[in-house]
């Protein structure tokens, strides 16, 4: 994809606020998300999961389950009878039906279809199974230490050296210069270790699919992912069936943030419809969402940055730890290569370790990686600031990666957004606004890639003039809005001529997962090709009609004109005339684009927070938050504000209450919404949102992502207003009341 | 199983159903009379998405029996819109965009009509903290929050 794409031109559509297409259906419930869907003869599922962290499974009884009353299947991994021969696939297959060991606590082990809800759960209470507990480790510090129960034996990966135990599966590295020789230059050099908790997406949606395989092996999935491709892709591989005998198709979504890029648990509904001859519909309760899917993996970070009296970063290192769960994750990987991302350095060196230990596989959270790899950066950055006497926004001016930095994880950069965003940072009434007692300011920085991926689209112009548009990636928060505003701003025509639809996997070429902030780039990118490619088609049936060259017709304003006195005179033709006479002149009028695109800019963003401590108890109240990030071009304003504050949202739980909590025993203690407290409506300020437009070169209208990136500076930018507020550096998060309360009395 | 037969009333139609004793008013809802919009986020009172109303006060359906509906006036968001007259609240959560994957939204707009029918002219605090039972993991609720104050001063100024 050409890097030149990107041309400035006036709109009428795109950066206006209008009502979004699938609006109506979702503040009425009709709108059908996946546990909302049912079918004739449909039975309910359910997953029988195990209560040990690291368990041998000597023997499961299922006999009492299979004779009762109303139970149509019961299965276990004996019941797979295909192994994949793909390792990630084997993975997906393991975790989500135990093979000979339970690796954590909630980890599947049986599974029952039945005629209602109280047979199935019945029926997994007739399940008996018998366990030889082994030890475990839910700790990432205490899984790479001597003497610790290794959870994989042989999957070490070679790119690991010697001195590492088993359960670190994976190294990787990244950087350039001699940190060494960097650090020499520094007039103060800071070195320390910081920790996150694993915390979960907390999508409101529980994973829910309803699905139909028969003996032949073609079937039928309704489900609520960010990837129904994916579904499609990964089922067909773990059961051993062919992908094109299955239609997945995409529900609405309530939610995903990354957790539902995987496959948990659509194999055990496809293989219980098999097993029972009927659709099964299969509905993840709250807790198994806790103890079952993924949350983000916790991380340990061991951070050394030197800096002169004048605030230049001479040298830069961190190593990465990050919790994969019970099986390999790449996310030390994106951590060592985001979290010096903002930053031009001479000398800087990461590396990323994957720790596998008995907890459920981690998944993607919304920029997977990038806020464990910012929260130790942008932190100790800004103790440097506080030490040096220096300001933490013109340092980072200073220091801030632009066009032409050689970014840690290897490219040099094209335009990119960072300076906007801390220019803008350095303007607004924010950053000046007074401040009182207990009360300070934090600023941080955040990166996230962007992406592109394999892309469908489908624009087809049907007889009365009217567009529909088929996309195959599923409208997490608003998307369904930005094609048709794009799809409109390129024909020219009103936008309630075109709806957009989410289609099936029979419908379209492949199409990845909803995910890497891509859809609005890759997906908006493949509709106005296109709408590109129908407006060629129509102006050679205007050509055709007129009887003159298709290249002296010109398109605009949804409708064919001669090009120029040259062409001849004609009246112009409008897409609903080029529709009407579609038969006569060659069929039925379409566009579209298939591309796997790489031209998705960077995004950087800068946050700022006032927050208050409580002395007595060490609570941190938010009192204001501002986002300054770089959309590229933002489509529909609204909801790329919507990105913007959700993320910081989701930052701000993270940072302050959410964790998931392990006893001795290895077993989850807070698998609920009550005791996994996120934030809620009384707990935040309005979250101001600034957009800069900064246009990526790799999109026709400029468009990057804007998804992820408000999720990475938010632990930073809190913890750093704490400690000006407080004065104590919380290192370990969350900053919870008691740590912040124990923090500020040892001071 | 033996079942349990109840008449209700739910969006202002005298509704009869046969229920196992142990079932939510949200099962039945879902699971047997079709009316999906009140969604199922947690099953423990905690998430607020399937917040409806009994008899004039807010609840979540997953915390109540379904045979404690019998002889209640039940509201559910199915029946907010007035035909196709949508509801000021739901109006404005569309001109805002005061929603992103919607899952949430059914028991937030349930939530706050309840609210502006108790207190038209609440403030900012005491929005936030009416809807504090209500989880949102997309928005943020800062558009959530202004959608509502904005409706309840249209509301005041059309009264």
């Amino acid at each position: 994809m050409a890097k030149d794409e990107y041309q400035a031109r006036e709109f009428k559509v795109i950066g206006t606020r209008p009502i979004r297409p699938d609006g109506i259906d979702k503040v009425t419930g009709k709108a059908q998300y996946g546990a909302d869907m049912s079918a004739p003869g449909m039975l309910w599922g359910a997953i029988k999961r195990s209560p040990h962290a690291h368990a041998r499974i000597v023997s499961i009884d299922t006999s009492a389950a299979s004779a009762m009353k109303g139970v149509k299947a019961v299965i276990t991994r004996a019941d797979f009878t295909h192994q994949p021969e793909d390792k990630a696939n084997a993975d997906v297959l393991d975790n989500c039906m135990a093979g000979e060991r339970a690796l954590y606590d909630g980890h599947a082990v049986a599974a029952v279809a039945a005629t209602s809800k109280s047979i199935a759960a019945a029926a997994l209470d007739a399940i008996k199974v018998d366990y030889e507990v082994l030890p475990h480790v839910t700790d990432v510090d205490d899984a790479v230490k001597p003497g610790a129960p290794i959870i994989h034996e042989g999957r070490q990966r070679e790119n690991v050296p010697e001195g590492h135990n088993g359960n670190v599966i994976s190294r990787t590295a990244f950087g350039h210069g001699d940190p060494e020789e960097g650090f020499k230059k520094a007039d103060l050099i800071i070195e320390r270790n910081f920790t996150t908790a694993a915390t979960h997406q907390g999508y409101i949606e529980p994973n829910a699919c309803l699905a139909s395989l028969g003996a032949d092996g073609q079937g039928e999935i309704w489900v609520c992912t960010q990837g129904h491709y994916m579904v499609r892709n990964v089922s067909a591989a773990v059961l051993g069936l062919d992908a094109g005998k299955i239609r997945a198709t995409a529900s609405e979504i309530g939610g995903g943030f990354g957790g539902k890029t995987h496959v948990w648990q659509e194999p055990v509904a496809l293989k219980l419809s098999q097993e029972a001859g009927k659709p099964v519909k299969l509905v993840l309760n709250r807790d198994e969402v806790f103890r079952a899917t993924g949350p983000t993996a916790s991380s340990s970070a061991d951070i050394k940055i030197g800096m002169t009296k004048d605030g230049k970063i001479t040298a830069a290192t961190c190593t990465y730890r990050l919790q994969s769960g019970a099986y390999p994750a790449d996310n030390a990987m994106l951590a060592a290569m985001c979290g010096f991302a903002p930053y031009d350095l001479e000398h800087v060196r990461t590396e990323g370790l994957e720790v596998v230990t008995n907890r459920p596989k981690a998944a993607a959270y919304r920029a997977p990686g990038a806020p464990m790899g910012a929260f130790p950066v942008e932190s100790v950055i800004d103790e440097l600031c506080q030490k040096l006497d220096l300001d933490p926004l013109d340092t980072r001016l200073q220091n801030a990666s632009r066009e032409g930095t050689r970014a840690v994880y290897g490219p040099t950069y094209p335009a990119i957004g960072l300076e906007a965003t801390l220019e803008a940072a350095k303007a607004h009434p924010h950053w000046t606004a007074p401040l009182g007692d207990n009360q300070g300011r934090g600023v941080a920085c955040g990166f996230w890639f962007n992406f592109g991926g394999d892309t469908s689209v489908s624009l087809m112009v049907n007889l009365d003039g009217t567009v529909s548009l088929a996309e195959g990636n599923p409208d997490i928060g608003g998307s369904r809005a930005a094609m048709t505003m794009m799809a409109a701003e390129e024909l020219g025509i009103p936008l309630d001529q075109v709806r957009t639809f989410i289609a099936d996997t029979a419908s379209l070429g492949q199409n990845e997962n909803t995910h890497g902030s891509r859809v609005t780039y890759a997906v908006g990118l493949a509709t106005i090709k296109a709408a590109r490619h129908a407006i060629e088609v129509m102006k050679q049936r205007a050509a055709m009609k007129w009887g003159i060259d298709a290249d002296a017709i010109e398109w605009k304003d949804g409708a064919a004109h001669p090009a120029g006195d040259n062409a001849g005179k004609f009246p112009p033709m409008s897409i609903k005339e080029i529709a009407a006479i579609s038969s006569n002149t060659g069929g039925p009028i379409a566009g579209h684009h298939e591309a796997n695109p790489e031209g998705a800019g960077v995004s950087f963003a800068t946050h700022m927070v006032d927050t208050e401590t409580d002395p007595e108890t060490g609570a941190v109240k938010v009192l204001r938050y501002t986002v300054f990030q770089d959309a590229g071009k933002a489509i529909h304003p609204d909801y790329v504000e919507g990105q913007f504050q959700g993320g910081a949202a989701q930052g701000i739980g993270w940072a302050l209450n959410e964790e998931y909590v392990y006893g001795e025993d290895g077993r989850l203690q807070n698998p609920g919404f009550l005791d996994y407290r996120i934030p809620v409506a009384s707990d935040l300020p309005m979250i101001e949102p600034v957009i800069l437009e900064i246009p990526n070169p790799g999109h026709p209208y400029g468009v990057r992502g804007v998804g992820e990136t408000s999720i990475v500076p938010p632990l930073a930018a809190i913890a750093n207003a704490v400690s000006r507020s407080s004065d104590v550096r919380l290192t370990a998060l969350p900053m919870s009341p008691p740590k912040v309360l124990a923090a500020m009395k040892a001071k | 199983m033996s079942r349990i037969h109840v008449s209700t009333t739910i969006n202002g139609d005298e509704t009869e159903f046969l229920c196992e004793a142990q079932e939510t008013l949200l099962d039945v809802l879902r699971d047997d009379l079709d009316l999906t919009g009140s969604k199922e986020g947690c099953a423990s009172g905690d998430c607020g998405a399937c917040s409806v109303t009994v008899d004039g006060r807010l609840v979540c359906s997953c915390l109540m029996l379904a045979a404690e509906a019998e002889g209640r006036a039940i509201e559910t968001i199915e029946g907010m819109a007035d035909g196709d007259d949508l509801h000021p609240l739901q109006q404005k959560f569309l001109e805002m965009g005061a929603l992103q994957c919607g899952i949430c939204t059914p028991g937030v707009l349930v939530a706050a009509k309840n609210l502006l029918e108790r207190n038209p002219d609440p403030t900012e605090e005491q929005v936030r903290y009416w809807l504090a039972g209500n989880l949102c993991r997309c928005t943020g609720y800062d558009k959530i929050i202004r959608a509502v104050m904005e409706t309840a001063k249209d509301m005041r100024g059309a009264a």
